[in-house]
């Protein structure tokens, strides 16, 4: 559904991306991990159009997204910071973000029923904690029944009730055939979510498989120890040809 | 776009920015007709106010919007909108609102008074200026990610072309006051719009100080249907050129 | 003066009841005025009816009457002189003239008076001709109610309207001139008075004044003509009550004061020149209760003028009020009302308690670099200008007005 063709992205003397290949499927779900500044959120807003690759090329269902925007109607997204019109109330936020993408007939507005924001309706969006502020992002990238969703970061800061939320909608959508791309540090979280693995380093990725061929591979049960083993090999391969 | 623009404006209107700034005016021009009864005065007053208030009114509010709709612009650029849309509804919501409270802040003491003719020239000027600031403000703001640096910009665009080009010109005129200059300056005019619309309104006010050789060259220049073309599309050129070149980079900016 | 006038318009009404009147006419025993002229003794009439009479050069040298019945047209066919008269006591009426001849060698005119005194020309009209009314040596010659009309496209191609070398005790009134090279044209003419004449769209000068002393002209309007009014090498001079408009352009003033001594400058209105009065070499003039409204520079004070005396005008929206190019300050600037004075008044005397400084710097600037007009009104300018009343640097700092008026004079 994604290919992104061997793209590299660079700010100034900072390579944050260097030719990154990777292909996106529909219906699977991708878990983009690595540690901080390895260029998770670059390629996430690279494939939003946010950000534009240095070179390389992004396709969406075999079209280019370089000079395109439409495509963006298929996708969910919600930010790892979400920033908002601090003047707007949380209520008139909802309403643009409907009125601006109209054209969809109905919207899934389950998230704003269960983490209760009707509530908060008339509150200022500079008045919001950041759990809060979490949820609105997370209620905003599902409402619009988009068949990508890419998540940036979703359970950092929310409350565990939240958290539960939240990860029950996104195994819904995964069941409904959506395609999920997922950056988390809270890899327990990945492990009940995700079938694919993206392991990204330094602005490349390092690996890329499904989760069970990773434990195999590692001979772990949990996520996060095969992902400390698969770090562990990496850096004892690594001192090796050195 | 136009449901853009419907939100653009309405943030505008929440900062009442625009109300003060219609209010300034109107208190202005309000004054001036206190102060003297003559229209002819009044309109040589406002000039000063439409070559220095405007374009300053203008660049300071929007780039401070431009950076205050920072989030807003993030926000509907992940969705999916043509960022060209986005911009250009920026661009026309915060214009269009500067322009409206130019036009309502003087014109409407005039009619008030019932002057309608000795405006038009003012009103025109007023507002190609706003519209010229404003683009320009865009290009500051499109520059760099740093807020204080693109106001920083944007006023170094106002402080050249309402101050220190004038003295670049006026150093040109006396280091070559013995050839013939007349072809030159009216060529540096055009690389000013303030200097531009003062020499349109001055046409209109001041003939009389257009006098001698040099005077009577450009009252004839500027004074004719083409000259009053050439300006007006010198305007136009100096309103498009900065909004589209700040379009290209905005379209390849990262957010 | 005006007594000598009446007594000549006495004498004359004298003659005439003992006269006889030659009636000129197509249906008249006498066909051409020719012949009138010849038959008529010194003292007679000669009436001609309306008609067009195309008889050359007439030559009178006889003193008649010569009076036009619904303005009989004297044409000149382009070639000729009309009238030229050498003799005193005469009277020319109600003609109407035209078409003259050119040359660049004689100065044709349609009436040329030569050597002559005691002469009337009243009500008579002008169209097309060389020069209208030419006086040479002549003396007590009244010019009263003329109108003049040409229509010339360059300098060379028109003499002027009415033009009198060497004259004096002359009555120019309420004649008006336009079209012509310059509408009055004196030259060495004495104790003469030019009133109530409307001069207008002349090529030069609306009037033209060398070497003309005692003279006085008042309530006269000069409007729109090519370089203004001129006034040259001549002392004791009387300007009361006259009106210039509009003398625009690039070499224009409303009035033009050249070598110009003891002559009084009064209660005249300067509206839209380019310059009101431009004053070069000029000494011991009084300039009082002038309007100078509206004018490019109200008044440019060469530094070749001392002594002079500038007191009680009003100066109104003028772009510049006052320039000149010296440093020296030798002329009395006293007691004017400038709209751009800012000072204030705290014993109430009507009178600003700061001096105030007419000078504009930037018209100091322009004056010397006229493509800096081109700034005018800018922000720069604004601020060059502040700057330079704080600090004169470029403009003479004891050239004041230390009693400026706080409101504008009324004069009416």
């Amino acid at each position: 559904m994604i290919l992104i063709d061997n793209i590299s992205k660079k700010f100034g003397t900072l390579t944050a991306l260097d030719q990154v290949t990777l292909e996106l499927k529909g219906g699977k779900s991708y878990a983009l991990i690595g540690p901080n500044g390895s260029g998770k959120t670059t390629l996430i807003k690279s494939i939003l159009g946010l950000v534009v690759p240095t070179s390389g090329n992004i396709l969406f269902d075999e079209e280019s997204i370089l000079n395109d925007w439409k495509y963006r109607d298929k996708i969910g997204y919600m930010p790892q910071i979400g920033r908002y019109p601090e003047n707007m109330r949380v209520g008139q936020l909802f309403e643009m973000m409907k009125h601006i993408r109209q054209d969809k007939p109905k919207f899934d507005e389950e998230l704003l029923d269960a983490f209760k924001l009707y509530k908060i309706f008339d509150k200022r969006m500079h008045a919001l904690s950041g759990g809060t502020r979490q949820k609105v992002s997370a209620a905003l990238a599902f409402l619009f029944h988009a068949p990508v969703l890419i998540l940036d970061e979703p359970t950092a800061g929310l409350d565990p009730v939240s958290v539960e939320i939240l990860k029950e909608k996104i195994v819904h959508e995964k069941q409904m055939g959506k395609l999920l791309m997922i950056t988390s540090h809270i890899l327990n979280d990945l492990d009940e979510i995700a079938t694919e693995m993206v392991y990204m380093f330094e602005g490349r990725i390092q690996y890329s498989n499904t989760i069970e061929l990773l434990k195999a591979e590692t001979k772990e049960t949990k996520l996060n120890k095969a992902i400390a083993t698969l770090i562990r090999q990496r850096e004892l391969l690594q001192s090796v040809t050195e | 776009m136009t449901r853009i623009i419907k939100y653009v404006f309405y943030d505008i209107l929440r900062t009442r920015f625009i109300l003060f700034y219609t209010a300034f005016l109107m208190v202005c021009t309000f004054a001036f007709f206190q102060i003297d009864g003559d229209f002819g005065k009044v309109v040589l007053s406002l000039m000063n106010i439409v070559l220095m208030a405007v374009p300053l009114v203008s660049v300071v509010f929007t780039t401070i919007h431009f950076f205050n709709s920072y989030e807003f612009i993030e926000l509907m650029l992940a969705q999916p909108v043509n960022r060209r849309a986005v911009f250009l509804s920026e661009y026309l919501a915060v214009a269009s609102s500067l322009c409206l409270a130019f036009v309502v802040g003087v014109g409407f003491p005039f009619v008030l008074y019932g002057a309608w003719q000795p405006i038009s020239s003012l009103m025109i000027t007023g507002i190609f200026l706003t519209l010229v600031f404003v683009s320009l403000a865009f290009f500051a703001s499109v520059l760099t990610r740093d807020k204080a640096k693109a106001i920083g910009i944007a006023l170094l665009f106002w402080f050249y072309f309402s101050l220190i080009y004038d003295g670049l010109l006026l150093w040109v005129i006396y280091s070559f006051s013995d050839y013939p200059l007349e072809k030159l300056t009216l060529t540096l005019i055009a690389f000013n719009p303030i200097d531009l619309a003062r020499i349109i309104m001055l046409l209109q006010l001041d003939i009389s100080a257009l006098m001698g050789y040099t005077g009577a060259f450009y009252k004839n220049f500027f004074g004719s249907n083409l000259g009053i073309l050439f300006s007006l599309s010198l305007l136009i050129i100096w309103v498009l050129w900065p909004i589209l070149f700040a379009l290209r980079i905005f379209n390849r900016k990262d957010l | 003066m005006l007594r000598l006038v009446v007594i000549t318009v006495m004498l004359i009404s004298c003659s005439i009841s003992n006269a006889t009147t030659f009636i000129v006419g197509a249906s008249q025993k006498v066909k051409h005025i020719k012949d009138a002229i010849i038959q008529a003794q010194p003292g007679d009439t000669v009436l001609i009816q309306s008609g067009v009479y195309r008889e050359g050069n007439l030559i009178l040298q006889k003193s008649l009457v010569i009076k036009g019945e619904g303005y009989p047209i004297l044409d000149g066919e382009n070639q000729y002189e009309i009238f030229t008269i050498h003799a005193n006591d005469v009277v020319i009426e109600g003609l109407k003239f035209r078409n003259t001849g050119i040359a660049s060698i004689n100065d044709l005119a349609a009436i040329k008076l030569l050597e002559s005194s005691r002469v009337r020309i009243l009500k008579n009209k002008f169209e097309n001709t060389f020069f209208g009314i030419y006086l040479a040596n002549a003396s007590h010659v009244w010019i009263d109610g003329n109108e003049l009309q040409a229509e010339a496209e360059a300098e060379h191609q028109i003499g002027n309207g009415i033009h009198l070398w060497k004259c004096t005790n002359i009555t120019i009134n309420n004649n008006t001139v336009k079209g012509h090279r310059d509408g009055i044209y004196f030259e060495f003419v004495t104790n003469s008075l030019i009133t109530n004449n409307h001069s207008e769209g002349n090529m030069r000068y609306g009037l033209h004044f060398m070497f003309s002393h005692n003279d006085e002209y008042r309530n006269n309007t000069f409007v729109n003509n090519g370089a203004g009014v001129a006034v040259m090498y001549t002392k004791e001079v009387t300007m009361v009550n006259n009106t210039f408009v509009h003398n625009w352009g690039p070499s224009a003033y409303g009035l033009l004061l050249k070598d110009i001594r003891d002559s009084e400058i009064n209660n005249n209105y300067f509206l839209e020149n380019s310059v009101g009065i431009f004053m070069e070499g000029s000494s011991r003039n009084n300039i009082q209760r002038n309007k100078f409204y509206q004018n490019g520079y109200a008044l440019k004070l060469q530094a070749s003028c001392d002594d002079n005396i500038i007191r009680k005008n009003n100066f109104q929206q003028n772009t510049f009020d006052l320039v000149t190019n010296g440093s020296l300050v030798l002329n009395k600037i006293d007691a004017n009302y400038w709209d751009r004075y800012e000072g204030y008044d705290l014993d109430k005397d009507k009178t600003g308690d700061v001096p105030y400084r007419p000078i504009s710097m930037y018209g100091t600037i322009v004056e010397r670099m006229p493509q800096a007009i081109l700034l005018w009104r800018s922000f720069l300018v604004l601020l060059l200008d502040k700057a330079e009343k704080a600090i004169p640097v470029l403009t003479p700092e004891n050239l004041m007005d230390t009693t400026p008026a706080m409101y504008p004079y009324d004069f009416n």
